[in-house]
């Protein structure tokens, strides 16, 4: 595929613009050298799709109207395996449509960029833990503002294929839809690997024709002429293993931490809500409250480390998810019962899935917060 | 096959719409030495000759029809074959031609994204019945109807063989299988799905044919229901489809001898063999008309 660089330079994304997070999300994209898209609308991953559909063609690359999310992760997979950068998405329920292939390509060693525009963040067991099947992990980052979403989608195109592995991207419905002003430019992560493992069929009929498989990365072609010359899955399984291992510990994880010196209460929250945490913390400080609070940016790895610092001299540990409470898993594994770790959040059933709003209220956070401070909240509830 | 059966008109249809070639009779006597390899048969692509499958499995012909119409259309280094799951997964470690492993049923999206990242190659998928009519049928329709141009490649023996023979939508009625054991009946089990026949219907398809490798007239004539949906493909017509019925004596518990009649007389009277769709019309310089049973030169 020929890649025109004229539409991403002439187009006005290249000096800050007022972009919607969602088209923002899309130049991030283009910009990082995604030249694949394939999605399925659902709000409010659909104005992402809508703008892949008119930028993509403008700079060589594709996009696919799917029939289905299953269709469009497949396609992702089949692009992806050429060696082209490629991506795809959904909104939650999408996403768990998804997983089935999403597993095989983490087998597959294939990097592909994957956008979760979540409804709110009922979603963290599905990313990061993953609903597919088998032994597989992912990295997921989660962005807070359409200008983070920005840098971390290019950020997440590197890692993908430097680790030749999906990355997970967190957005979720008010990132998608705020109008912020965005300088969308390529960011150097490093340099990469060269992609000698993509097909482009020229290896048939040399003896080494290529394989891409989550039960394989080459055929056993060494047996000689007998009939077990199969694939050798606990070897390959065992290499996947290790290297899975290895991606999560050699990430480097990410967070973002704020008034941490003398915090009596640590409040932990991650994408959109962070901002109304992080505000309700600084409102907080300025009243006296000795209140700090630590932002994961990478879901896989989890910032543990971080949290467990910011734990150990802390009275009360509290998360804030708009969920029924699952990073909240996490945050209990970073602290190892140094302090009593608190869920403050709420749940967000809404099936309408924009039932995000209603609770996030920094007035309302303020409060909660505010209450760790009352001595009935020193015993740890584990 | 009974002397009067062999001497009979052989452009007469049979029962199930087939015509079989005379046996000759041949006056060499036994050879009087033991056998010994003269020529190796095995196609250039497949480096494995051995494999895992059944003794009387139709999957590997099949297999070898395909990769000798890559090689025959001068495709070795522009191929790329997208697997499904099944029996024949077990031969992608086989062939020397570039293999993109697919889910089941999920082998048409992955082909759709290759071909429209690389146009310049020849892409086509290698599913069974289980995984394209069952699992992936949305899949296969929907790749057939916006015209990709890719070509798939269905080897339908009418069971799940690799879990050891149980009814796929493409079972025909009264068929016997693990799930179905008084035999697919229509009234509890439903009726078989004849997917060549639907995706005919699509307009995006250019090129739809079924074949079969019960015997050398039907594995030619399936030789070149291939070729022709390869060359569908390379001149760029759109969505091309052979499916092609395969023996599975292990999943149907047939004789391994009696499998190419029972193919004949129960899967083929159902899923009709012959060419459903060619947008082409005017055949290539190569291509025998249909019906005949020359090799293409
Ligand atoms: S089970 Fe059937 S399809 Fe599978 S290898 Fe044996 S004969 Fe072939």
């Amino acid at each position: 595929m020929s890649a025109s660089t004229s539409g991403a330079t002439t187009r006005p994304a290249a000096r800050p613009t007022v972009l919607a997070g969602s088209a923002a999300i899309g130049e991030a994209m283009i910009a990082a050298g995604c030249r694949f898209f394939a999605g399925y609308p659902m709000t409010p991953f659909t104005e992402v799709l809508e703008h892949m559909a008119a930028r993509l063609p403008e700079v060589g690359g594709v996009c696919v109207n799917a029939e289905s999310e299953s269709e469009a992760i497949g396609m992702a997979w089949g692009a992806a395996a050429t060696g082209t950068p490629a991506a795809t998405g959904s909104t939650g329920q999408g996403l768990s449509l998804m997983q089935e292939s999403l597993a095989e390509i983490v087998h597959a060693r294939l990097p592909l960029v994957v956008l979760n525009m979540a409804r709110a963040q009922g979603d963290y067991h599905q990313a990061t833990r993953g609903g597919g099947h088998g032994d597989y992990r992912h990295l997921v980052l989660a962005p807070c503002d359409v200008r983070e979403a920005v840098e971390l989608t290019g950020y997440a195109f590197h890692l993908a294929e430097y680790r030749r592995s999906p990355v997970l991207v967190m957005g979720d419905y008010y990132l998608a839809h705020t109008h912020v002003s965005v300088d969308v430019r390529p960011t150097d992560f490093g340099p990469l690997p060269p992609r000698d493992w993509a097909l482009d069929g020229s290896s048939g009929g040399t003896g080494a024709a290529k394989l891409i498989s989550p039960l394989s990365d080459r055929k056993q072609r060494h047996a000689g002429d007998r009939a077990d010359a199969g694939y050798d899955l606990a070897e390959f399984y065992v290499r996947r293993g290790a290297a899975l291992e290895r991606m999560v510990a050699e990430t480097e994880p990410r967070a973002e931490t704020g008034f941490l010196a003398d915090a009596e209460v640590v409040v932990i929250a991650y994408g959109t809500p962070a901002l109304y945490v992080r505000q309700a913390v600084s409102d907080l400080r300025a009243l006296g409250r000795r209140v700090g609070y630590v932002r994961p940016i990478t879901l896989v790895p989890f910032p543990s480390d971080i949290v467990r610092a910011a734990a150990a001299d802390a009275r009360v540990v509290a998360v804030y998810e708009n969920s029924g409470g699952q990073m909240v898993d996490d945050v209990r594994l970073a602290v190892l019962g140094a302090a009593p770790v608190r869920f403050i959040g709420r749940l967000s059933l809404d099936p309408s899935g924009f039932g995000i709003a209603p609770d996030l209220d920094v007035g309302a956070m303020r409060h909660r917060v505010e209450a760790l401070f009352e001595p009935a909240h020193e015993t740890p509830s584990r | 096959m009974s002397a009067s059966e062999a001497g009979r008109d052989r452009d007469a249809p049979t029962p199930a719409g087939r015509r079989e070639l005379p046996i000759l009779t041949t006056t060499h006597q036994p050879p009087t030495c033991g056998a010994r390899l003269v020529h190796d048969f095995t196609p250039d692509l497949i480096d494995v000759g051995a494999h895992h499958l059944c003794p009387g499995c139709g999957e590997p012909i099949a297999m070898r029809s395909m990769v000798e119409q890559v090689t025959e259309l001068g495709q070795v280094n522009k191929a790329i074959a997208v697997f499904g799951i099944g029996c024949y997964t077990a031969y992608s470690n086989n062939l020397d031609i570039e293999v993109l492993q697919a889910l089941h049923g999920r082998a048409p999206s992955l082909a759709t994204g290759v071909k429209r990242c690389r146009p310049d190659t020849l892409v086509f998928t290698v599913q069974g019945d289980g995984d394209m009519v069952n699992e992936g049928l949305q899949e296969v329709l929907h790749t057939a109807a916006r015209g990709e141009n890719v070509t798939c490649l269905m080897l339908n023996n009418g069971v799940f063989g690799e879990t050891g023979g149980h009814m796929t939508a493409a079972t025909v009625l009264g068929q016997r299988t693990k799930n179905t054991l008084d035999g697919r009946d229509a009234a509890r089990h439903g009726h078989p799905i004849r997917l060549a026949n639907l995706i005919a219907e699509l307009d995006g398809a250019a090129y739809v044919a079924r074949g079969a490798v019960d015997n050398i007239v039907n594995i030619t004539r399936t030789t070149r229901m291939i070729r022709n949906a390869f060359r569908t493909q390379l001149r760029g017509d759109g969505f091309s489809f052979v499916e092609i019925l395969t023996m599975c004596p292990t999943g149907w518990f047939v004789d391994t001898a009696a499998a190419p009649a029972y193919l004949a007389n129960t899967h083929a009277a159902t899923h009709t063999l012959g060419v459903l769709k060619d947008t082409a019309r005017a055949p290539g310089p190569h291509a025998a008309p249909e019906g005949t049973t020359a090799w293409p030169a």
